[in-house]
């Protein structure tokens, strides 16, 4: 029987709540009941790829009222597959027109997108609710 | 953010006592290599061995100081790499930039 689960939190749009997501991601991921693959390294990559998105959203958020000073998450699991959900108010990214990093040169930033896109199988962005979504979605051996 | 730091006259070795090294910490590891570099002190080792956590800003904060050091003909170096974080300095390719040590007393031995 497939497993099912959902969580969905509101938290600031302030870099102290990324190690508290982090680690939700983290204990999702060591939880998950089916899971044939390094489950210490999938805590990793959804401690990681929350890290980035939520990152991306706070340095991209617009001034305003108080749903635009929030990130909400949303973390599923469905039919075996993880979808994790980061939404914010701000203007969003348009992965299609992102360069990849620099390998050789030595820009400080410009490689968490690299690494979101990396690691997921699936990445998407799109418009919703005046705001943007970025889902991603892992298989799950 | 928690540090140590020990200055030996060649080499300033920062040990750094977090389990995360991300988006909400790394300017502060910025700013700290940047009063040794005011001080004329450009060879740095980043002891790492206590950081369970890299993100892209993390290793944003290590390029930064690379060029830095690089700048003023010093060096940064780092040490102590958990498996994981050594797996991020893989994945963006970063393993090749910073010469990496398994501790800190061959690090900074590579410095004499």
């Amino acid at each position: 029987m497939p497993e099912n689960f959902e969580i969905d939190i509101k938290v600031p749009n302030e870099t102290r709540y990324l190690a508290l997501i982090g680690k939700i991601g983290e204990d999702i991921a060591r939880t998950i009941k089916r899971y044939n693959g390094d489950r210490s390294e999938l805590a990793y990559q959804v401690n990681l790829v929350l890290t980035e998105a939520m990152t991306n959203a706070i340095l991209h958020a617009p001034r305003g009222g108080r749903e635009s000073r929030q990130i909400h998450i949303n973390i599923s699991i469905v039919n075996n597959n993880l979808h994790i959900k980061v939404y914010d108010q701000g203007k969003g990214f348009n992965m299609d027109t992102l360069p990849p990093p620099d390998f050789n040169g030595l820009k400080e930033g410009g490689r968490g997108v690299f690494i979101i896109q990396s690691i997921m199988d699936s990445v998407s962005c799109r418009k919703e609710n005046g705001g943007h979504v970025i889902e991603m979605i892992k298989y799950l051996p | 953010m928690n540090t140590q730091v020990e200055d030996n006259g060649v080499t300033v070795l920062i040990k750094v006592n977090e389990d995360r090294l991300d988006a909400h910490n790394s300017g502060e590891l910025k700013t700290q290599m940047l009063t040794y570099f005011d001080e004329g002190k450009n060879n740095l080792v980043i002891d790492l061995n206590a950081v369970r956590f890299v993100d892209s800003s993390g290793l944003g904060s290590l390029v930064s100081g690379f060029k830095n050091a690089s700048a003023r003909n010093g060096n940064l170096k780092l040490c102590g790499l958990q498996p994981q974080v050594r797996s991020m300095f893989e994945l963006t390719r970063l393993h090749r930039v910073f010469e990496i040590f398994p501790d800190a007393d061959e690090a900074l031995a590579s410095f004499q």
